[in-house]
């Protein structure tokens, strides 16, 4: 977990550290470019391109106290949206957390996800949750969940956003999401609300989205 | 940057949004920033009354060097003054800013209360889509107060529109969550109910969400849902792929939507009315048969979606758990996706045939497919899908597999990933103490559990092989002569030096009549690991000496010879120096039958719950014992092995969670009258946290922490330790959980202490009813000189400490130390 599973929330934070951050950016060889289609059309299954030839097992992220309680409640937790770089490209919570223990999550998120590859599971056990996760070109969108909600659905939720995304930005990648931000939650708020999925056909969300695009 | 172009309207924007990313340092990046904050600040004070354009265009600036993480400490003014717009899109911007900055200024939310008012009050359905999802998005205690009441109104409103009426719910579900006490039930309730049967399915898709979320606390209420979901899902079930349009998705008819209706189902019983029932009957065989069928469509798409609603139908069968039929064919289709080239399926076929494996009904079904699951315990890449596997195994053993699967485990964990050793050797500790019939292959187990993964065997696990030994004497020769020999490799772990020196020193008489292993023999064998001991292991050994000296009276020479030297009598350790000066004096000075009785083999162990499967719960959650919480599966075997028998001359004390060396606090209930206030002045510290907890409203926050009732009530496993905190030193936490930290706080001058107690609340939302109790050792009652002040609870913030200062003598406390 690279210390970011070990350091104390007290001691930190100068200022939190960067969620979005773009100066510097290298990829390593083989990753789609920032401003490469994110919805190729062989992207279709699990995860991941072949590319991502990460070895060992990753340090299965079950933080302290993984239980699998089951408590009846089920919703999703938070929705990231990171690059192979861990730079932050969407991050929309449904619970309240501080500053820091965001950039903590969004740290571990990034550590747990990247380092499966696509003969892995798209789901990772993390903390008492789970993060239902999908690899388009070089972004990974990540939805955190209870351990008792029903994965598929998820996984393809996921998918949903990305093509209702795919749609409304015509052909999108990672700089659409960079420079129309705000409008992405948009998106997100559209599909998404209260941890909930609130609205799933791409038709009827495209065509509110288009409307208030038209609104001055 | 073709990006550019598509931001539409605010060239400023995306020009600063370009620069930032051209920045070549952090630097650089900085000092970018810091002058557009300078401008902004400058725009923003001028004397010019800025445009809705400019400012728009400024809070969003100012909203996007936020998320680049820095601080920012004006603006909020004008979002606010943005909400007021009339368009659109600067109303939505000023929404936004709020919406994602109001972690860090809750300031705000009373200035903005007034326009959201206004927007939901405007009949313009973006502007109220617009307010909702703001109210959902912020979802705090006073955005409840403010607007709780006016949203069931809009939600069953006959006028409001489909994307409203989606909102509404959703919102309101948030806020149920957050506040439920702000939310009162209502003649709403019934209607909100019949949004199950809305033509329009995405406002069906959030209802079901929020009856889900209320069901549960007021399932009575909601009782007619159960009928509504169910006609529901038989449309959409039997429906074609292409009758509902929109919502069909990958030729799947309305995938999430089935998920939701049949997860609102979970919240229910068997339907009793047979109509009803024959119609889920129905829809849940319909979706069985539709697995069978040949996919609609290559893609991956569809076979999750249609996955989705499957796993979903079966964990509701898994529910009812009343229908063999049903419950042996999902564990058909489970038993096909075990070897599904999808390694998604394959990982939740395992999971979802854990909890089919402790049905009654399919129990014997799971068992055929336990050669599939051996197999991915040994070829799967993904850890997490072995994992899986190895928990299947452990749900799916009886005594007719055991064997075989402790065996199979055994050999996994030579292997297996070190994040999930020790849980393997937790699991087969359990398995074979619990199908045991011989018990000498439980021994045997154990001692390769050691001998395998020595590291990864806790205290537990090996206090509980002794524990066994002592109370079975059927096996104690059997163990003795085990252990003997597992001690004659030149390097064993020092948890099987453990083991064999305790072991030997109760029962090594019963293999000294073989020369091969008299004592003299036993006693060098044991010496040569000595030196290359902990001193835990050290001193533990020094304990088995002075057993021998009783023992073997021959030894005593030799072992005396031992105590005595100089390394013993004057080691740096104080425990192994006592040790072996009391053992020699004790071995010098007392009479044989002196030492007889009071080195007397140790008695049986009393009867209690393994503290092994305690551990194993601790660790993976209240599901992870249900192979072996469930006695309804295979009652004779519980009898059987239910516990370590104890002898008829023991007095079965049940003290759940003392250990077998007595060290851990006890709970409650099994607490003695101790003689020393601090057990129960502790246990009373503990008791407090299920007495707060019933206050907490069920907020999303409470499931975060994962605090299901039965996680917090009983005392904490650790609680030994936080005791040892309490008892060494004068300020620590005492007791933590994911709701509550308790700290203390002690001083003490002459024959007063005072002593704080801080409660840190560790939610979010504010602790009702909270009242803790301190209950005062015999006289101290006396002498409380203040109690606490108002029993006002911390504040919604983590961590905020109340102090509550008790004051006593110190001849209390001296009891205390």
């Amino acid at each position: 977990m690279l210390g970011s599973g070990t350091g104390s929330f007290l001691g930190l934070s100068p200022g939190r550290a960067s969620l979005f951050f773009f100066s510097g950016l290298q990829f390593p060889a083989g990753c789609a470019r920032e401003g490469g289609r994110i919805l190729l059309p062989e992207v279709r299954s699990t995860s991941g391109s072949p590319n991502s030839c990460q070895s060992r097992s990753h340090p299965e992220a079950a933080g302290p106290g993984a239980a699998g309680v089951r408590t009846g409640v089920a919703m999703i937790r938070f929705i990231l949206i990171q690059n192979r770089a861990g730079k932050t490209r969407l991050a929309k919570w449904y619970m309240q957390f501080d500053d820091d223990e965001k950039q903590k999550l969004i740290e571990e998120v990034h550590a747990v996800v990247t380092v499966r590859d696509a003969k892995h599971t798209n789901f990772v056990e993390f903390r008492n949750f789970k993060i239902i996760y999908r690899r388009y070109a070089g972004l990974y969108f990540c939805i955190c969940v209870d351990v008792n909600d029903n994965n598929l659905a998820y996984l393809e939720a996921i998918h949903n956003f990305v093509e209702v995304l795919n749609e409304y930005f015509h052909n999108v990648c990672e700089l659409d999401l960079v420079f129309n931000f705000y409008k992405v939650y948009t998106v997100v708020d559209e599909m998404f609300l209260a941890g909930e999925i609130r609205e799933t056909s791409q038709t009827k969300v495209l065509k509110q989205l288009l409307m208030l695009q038209s609104l001055e | 940057m073709p990006a550019v172009s598509k931001g539409d309207g605010m060239r400023g924007l995306a020009v600063f949004i370009s620069d930032i990313r051209n920045c070549k340092s952090k630097e650089a990046e900085i000092k970018r920033i810091n002058k557009e904050l300078a401008n902004i600040r400058s725009k923003f004070k001028g004397d010019k009354a800025l445009d809705g354009y400019s400012k728009k265009k400024y809070v969003c600036k100012l909203l996007f060097i936020f998320l680049l993480g820095h601080d920012i400490d004006f603006g909020h003014m004008e979002a606010v003054n943005l909400l007021s717009s009339n368009k659109y899109t600067e109303k939505q911007i000023g929404y936004l800013f709020i919406s994602v900055l109001v972690n860090s200024n809750s300031e705000l939310i009373r200035l903005i209360n007034n326009a959201i008012k206004n927007d939901l009050a405007s009949r313009n359905p973006t502007f109220m889509c617009l307010a909702l999802h703001c109210i959902a998005n912020v979802g705090s205690r006073e955005m409840g107060e403010a607007f709780a009441a006016d949203i069931p109104r809009i939600l069953v409103a006959g006028d409001s529109m489909d994307s409203v009426k989606q909102s509404a719910a959703l919102c309101l579900l948030r806020l149920y969550k957050a506040s439920p006490d702000l939310v009162p039930m209502g003649e709403w309730t019934a209607r909100v109910v019949h949004l199950l049967n809305d033509q329009h399915m995405g406002v069906v898709t959030a209802a079901v969400s929020l009856i889900t979320c209320l069901c549960k606390k007021n399932p009575d209420d909601f009782k007619t849902c159960v009928s509504l979901a169910v006609s529901r899902l038989s449309r959409i079930v039997s429906s074609a792929s292409t009758d509902l349009q929109d919502y069909t998705y990958y030729f799947v008819p309305a995938p999430w939507l089935s998920v939701k209706l049949l997860r609102l189902l979970q919240c229910y019983p068997p339907p009793e009315d047979a109509a009803v029932k024959g119609r889920l009957v129905e829809c849940l065989e319909t979706v069985l048969n539709k697995a069978q069928e040949p996919p609609k469509s290559k893609k991956v798409q569809h076979s999750n979606a249609k996955n989705a609603i499957l796993f979903e139908t079966i964990s509701l069968i898994i529910h009812y758990d009343s229908e063999p039929n049903l419950l042996v064919r999902a564990c058909n289709q489970l038993g096909q996706f075990l070897q599904h080239r999808e390694t998604n399926l394959r990982y939740l076929a395992l999971e979802s045939m854990c909890t089919l494996a402790s049905s009654e009904f399919s129990h014997e079904a799971v068992k055929t497919h336990i050669d599939t699951v051996i197999n991915a315990l040994k070829t799967e890449r993904d850890v997490s899908v072995r994992q899986r596997a190895a928990d299947l195994l452990y749900a799916m053993c009886d005594r007719s597999n055991a064997k075989q699967i402790v065996s199979e485990m055994l050999r996994y964990l030579e292997t297996a990933d070190y994040a999930i050793r020790e849980e393997i050797v937790l699991k087969v500790a359990i398995l074979a103490e619990k199908y045991a019939v011989d018990y000498s292959w439980y021994v045997d187990t154990i001692l390769n559990l050691i001998r395998i993964a020595g590291d990864y065997v806790s205290e537990e696990v090996w206090y509980r092989v002794l524990q066994i030994v002592t109370n079975r004497d059927d096996v104690q020769g059997y163990a003795a002569k085990t252990v003997f020999e597992a001690l004659q490799a030149p390097a064993c772990h020092e948890n099987m030096v453990k083991v064999g020196g305790y072991i030997l020193g109760e029962f090594g008489n019963l293999i000294a009549g073989d020369p091969r292993s008299s004592p003299p023999v036993q006693f060098s064998l044991l010496h040569s690991k000595f030196h290359l001991c902990s001193v835990a292991t050290r001193a533990l050994l020094l304990s088995t000496y002075i057993k021998f000296i009783n023992l073997f009276p021959e030894t005593k020479a030799t072992i005396q010879g031992v105590l005595r030297a100089g390394s013993q009598l004057r080691n740096a350790d104080v425990e192994l120096q006592q040790r072996a000066v009391e053992y020699l004096t004790l071995s010098s000075v007392a009479s044989t039958d002196v030492l007889a009785t009071v080195l007397e083999e140790m008695p049986p162990f009393p009867e209690r719950e393994s503290s092994i499967l305690a551990k194993l719960k601790r660790k993976k959650g209240p599901g992870a014992g249900s192979a072996l919480d469930d006695s309804r599966r295979d009652p004779s075997s519980h009898d059987i092995n239910g516990g370590v028998e104890p002898t008829p001359s023991t007095v079965s004390t049940p003290s759940p969670s003392a250990d077998l060396l007595g060290l851990r606090a006890a709970p409650p209930p099994a607490a003695p009258p101790a003689p020393s206030g601090a057990g129960n002045l502790l246990v009373d510290v503990f008791s407090d946290s299920p007495a707060a907890q019933p206050g907490l409203g069920p907020s999303p926050e409470e499931a975060f922490l994962s605090a299901g009732p039965e996680d917090i009530g009983p005392p904490i496993p650790e609680a030994d330790e936080l005791l040892n905190k309490f008892v060494c030193r004068n300020n620590g936490v005492l007791f933590e959980n994911q709701l509550l930290q308790i700290g203390v706080k002690s001083e003490f001058r002459q024959n007063l202490g005072r002593m704080y107690l801080f409660y840190g609340n560790k939610t979010s939302v504010q602790f009702q009813n909270f009242s803790p109790t301190v209950v005062h050792p015999g006289d101290l009652q006396t002498h409380i000189l203040s109690a606490w002040p108002s029993p006002a609870p911390p504040g919604s913030t983590p961590m905020i400490p109340v102090p509550r200062p008790v004051t006593w003598p110190l001849r209390a406390l001296h009891s205390l130390r």
